[in-house]
């Protein structure tokens, strides 16, 4: 069999900073998207508990930190970040999405005036505390974001890579010049 | 304009696509006319409308807003799919 060198979905792109902004790329070891069958979500999120240490978030919510997390995806979708599920068969629709996505961290004292040129929810820590998500857009683009402590977690469509970071550095130098 | 999403909250109306006025589908064997008038026949009120609005950008429902025309005062959204649904 033919030996592949893997690349990240945004390999050659990252690191870039500009003033106190940092843009790094996140690679986690593995991403499912878990959609709990009807009436299922209180079993799902028990399993999750004893399988990895982590229930399901409420609607808008992550649960979990850096190594395994659960980031609320959407009308009835969880994304897991970290280990593969176990024990979700007849309870969830479980689909692998570890390649789908670029994952990136934006940090940096006011990020969130970064985040205000380009996504249409308030991002500031007052609004946006530590462990809330959504889904909307950055710039035409469709992304989760996810506050992780003082930073911010973005994914977006890993065939978008090199527009979601072109966005995001151009915002951050925009912002980095008016300090 | 922003639309209050029953999941998400309020959100900018660029986070959604119009799905047309909501309308009851008929019965399959209501005829011609019942469905000549589903398909392409449109009220045009200046006032309160029920009408669809998929959240594309967040969290993917489709939700039925009831949306004055005359003034873009929204007076109720839910779930087009129910409560349940969430
Ligand atoms: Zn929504």
């Amino acid at each position: 069999m033919l030996d592949l060198t893997a690349k990240t979905p945004c390999d050659g792109l990252l690191p870039v900073s500009h003033g106190p902004f940092t843009l790094t790329e996140i690679v986690p070891k593995a991403l499912t998207s878990i959609a709990p069958f009807k009436g299922q979500a209180g079993a799902v999120s028990d399993t999750l508990q004893s399988a990895h240490g982590i229930t399901l978030p409420s609607i808008g919510g992550a649960t979990g930190n850096g190594s395994v997390q659960a980031i609320w995806f959407g009308q009835g979708q969880y994304l897991l970040t970290g280990p593969a599920p176990d024990g979700l068969d007849g309870i969830a629709a479980v689909t692998d999405q570890t390649d789908a996505w670029a994952t990136v961290r934006l940090d940096g004292h006011e990020a969130a005036e970064v985040l205000a040129r380009l996504v249409p929810v308030d991002m500031r820590p007052a609004m946006f505390p530590d462990g809330t998500s959504v889904r909307t857009l950055l710039g035409h683009m469709t992304v989760s974001i996810t506050r992780e402590g003082e930073g911010y977690r973005i994914m977006a469509f890993r065939s978008m890579a090199v527009t979601l970071v072109h966005e995001i550095a151009g915002a951050m130098e925009a912002v980095a010049q008016r300090l | 304009m922003r639309l209050p999403c029953p999941i998400c909250g309020p959100r900018d109306s660029r986070e959604f696509i119009y799905r047309g006025t909501a309308l009851d589908r008929p019965a399959p064997d209501a005829g011609t006319e019942a469905w000549e008038e589903y398909l392409h026949l449109r009220d045009n009120p200046a006032g309160p409308i029920r009408e669809f609005w998929y959240h594309h950008a967040g969290c993917t429902a489709w939700i039925e807003v009831t949306r004055n025309t005359a003034t873009h005062e929204i007076s109720d959204a839910v779930l087009a799919g129910g409560e349940g649904a969430a």
